[in-house]
C-alpha cells in the first residue's frame, strides 16, 4: 500500500515539476497554458490519489475524492476560459514556432 | 517540517509583495493580491489556525479579488507614472522597518509554551469551553460568546462599510435614481463561453450548500458566519457572471439585499437585547434556554446566523454596486 502511494505521489510531483518547468520554458501563452494544465489535472489528481491510498476507507478519503472531482471539473474549465479570453482579446497562436509550412 | 513549510511560504509571500509593489499593471497587482491571500491562508493552515485560514481563503483570495476587479473595471488599467524615489520617504520607511525587525528580537520563539499569549486567557478558554459551552470548536466559542462584543463590533464594521459603498456608488432599484430595469440584461462576461456556463451552473448549488454547511457546522469544525457569508456571496456572484447582472438582481432583489444587510446585524443585537430582557447581561446567552449550556449553544447558533446574513448582504450589495455601474 505504501509503495503504491509513494509511486502515485512521486509521479504526481513529477508532473507538477514538469508543468512548472514548461510554464517557464515555453515560448508563448498557449504552449505555457498547455504546460500549466498538466499541473492542474494530472499532477494534482495523482497526488490526491496517493493521499487517498494512504487514508484508506475513511471519511477523509471521501473528502479527498470530492476535492479531486471538483478539480477535474474546474481546472480544465479555468484553462479553457483563460485560453478563450486570450483568443478573444487578440492574442493569436504563433504558428511559426510549430514548424508548419507558411501559407 | 512545519518550519520548512513556513519559510517556503513566507519567502513566496515576500516575493509576491515585491511583485505587487513593482508592477504597474493594476490587473496584475489585483491577481498578485489574490495569490498573496492564498499563500497567507496556507500559512495560517500550517500554523493550525483552520478557521482563520478558511476566512482568509474565502474573503481575501476569493471575494476581495472579485470586488477589486469590479472596481478596476471603473478605472484605467495602468498605474500612473510614479514619482522619483523620495529620499525622506525612503529614510522613514527604512527606519520603521528596522524598528519592526528590532522589535521581533524580543518576540518569544514560535510555539514556545511559556509565551505570554499561551499564558494569558487562552488556557482558560480551552479549559472552560467544554464546561460552559460544550462545543468542540473553541474558536467559535471565543468568537461567539467569550468575545461576543468584539464580534458584534466586527459585524457593525462590515455593515457600515457596506452602507458607505452603497452611498458612494448607489444600488440600482434601491439607492440612487437608477432602476433595476436599466441594468444591462443577459450575460456580458461569459456570454459566448458555453463550457464555463455549464460547469458554473453545475457548481452553484454545491457552493450554496457548502456555504450553509460552513454556516451551521461552525461549532464542530472550522467555519462560521463570516466564511459562510463570503462563500454564499461567491456562489451568487458566479450566478450573476453566468446569467447576467439584471437576472441576478431579480433573484435577490436590491431591497432584499438592503434588508439582509440590516437584519443580520439586528438579529445579533436583538439576541443581546433579549438576553437582557430575560434578566441577564447584554449578549449573555446563559438565560436563553433552560440550562446555561444549551442557552450558550442557541446564542452562538443565532448570532452566527446574523453574522452570515449581514456578510452575505454586504458583499453581494457591494458587488452589485460595482458591477451594475461598470456598463
Amino acid at each position: 500500500m505504501m509503495l503504491l502511494s509513494t509511486l502515485l505521489l512521486l509521479s504526481g510531483s513529477a508532473f507538477v515539476l514538469i508543468g512548472g518547468i514548461g510554464v517557464l520554458r515555453m515560448p508563448n501563452l498557449y504552449t505555457r497554458l498547455h504546460a500549466a494544465s498538466l499541473t492542474d489535472t494530472l499532477g494534482t489528481l495523482l497526488i490526491l490519489a496517493g493521499i487517498i491510498v494512504q487514508a484508506g476507507f475513511t471519511l477523509a478519503a471521501i473528502k479527498l475524492a470530492a476535492i479531486a472531482l471538483f478539480l477535474m471539473l474546474t481546472g480544465p474549465t479555468a484553462t479553457y476560459a483563460l485560453a478563450n479570453a486570450a483568443l478573444l482579446s487578440g492574442t493569436m497562436p504563433d504558428a511559426r514556432r510549430l514548424d508548419l509550412p507558411p501559407k | 517540517m512545519t518550519v520548512l513549510f513556513g519559510i517556503f511560504l513566507l519567502t513566496l509571500l515576500v516575493v509576491v509583495a515585491i511583485g505587487i509593489v513593482r508592477t504597474k499593471n493594476l490587473f496584475t497587482a489585483v491577481m498578485l493580491t489574490g495569490i498573496f491571500s492564498l499563500l497567507m491562508a496556507a500559512n495560517f493552515f500550517v500554523l493550525d489556525a483552520a478557521d482563520v485560514a478558511l476566512t482568509e481563503a474565502a474573503v481575501g483570495a476569493g471575494i476581495s479579488t472579485v470586488l477589486l476587479l469590479g472596481g478596476l473595471a471603473l478605472v484605467p488599467g495602468r498605474e500612473r507614472n510614479r514619482r522619483r524615489l523620495h529620499g525622506l520617504a525612503l529614510g522613514i520607511v527604512s527606519l520603521i522597518t528596522l524598528m519592526v525587525v528590532y522589535a521581533t528580537f524580543e518576540k518569544p520563539r514560535l510555539g514556545d509554551p511559556s509565551a505570554p499569549v499561551h499564558q494569558h486567557v487562552a488556557p482558560w478558554y480551552l479549559e472552560q469551553t467544554p464546561i460552559l459551552v460544550d462545543i468542540p470548536n473553541v474558536v467559535t466559542a471565543v468568537l461567539g460568546t467569550f468575545r461576543g462584543y468584539d464580534t458584534l463590533g466586527e459585524v457593525i464594521v462590515v455593515f457600515t462599510a457596506g452602507i458607505g459603498v452603497l452611498f458612494l456608488l448607489g444600488l440600482p432599484g434601491a439607492i440612487g435614481s437608477r432602476k433595476t430595469e436599466e441594468v444591462q440584461p443577459g450575460n456580458s462576461y461569459l456570454g459566448h463561453h458555453l463550457i464555463p456556463q455549464i460547469v458554473g451552473t453545475l457548481l452553484i448549488p454545491f457552493i450554496l450548500l457548502f456555504a450553509l454547511y460552513v454556516q451551521f457546522h461552525g461549532e464542530y469544525g472550522p467555519g462560521g458566519g463570516f466564511q459562510a457569508g463570503a462563500i454564499f456571496a461567491a456562489g451568487m456572484i458566479l450566478y450573476s457572471l453566468i446569467a447576467g447582472e439584471r437576472e441576478a438582481l431579480q433573484v435577490i432583489t436590491p431591497r432584499v439585499l438592503i434588508g439582509l444587510m440590516a437584519s443580520g446585524a439586528l438579529l445579533f443585537g436583538g439576541v443581546g437585547v433579549v438576553s437582557m430582557l430575560l434578566g441577564g447581561n447584554f449578549l449573555d446567552y446563559n438565560v436563553l434556554a433552560d440550562n446555561p449550556v444549551a442557552g450558550q449553544q442557541w446564542g452562538i447558533l443565532i448570532i452566527e446566523l446574523g453574522v452570515g446574513i449581514t456578510v452575505t448582504g454586504v458583499l453581494l450589495a457591494v458587488y452589485h454596486a460595482f458591477a451594475a455601474r461598470g456598463r
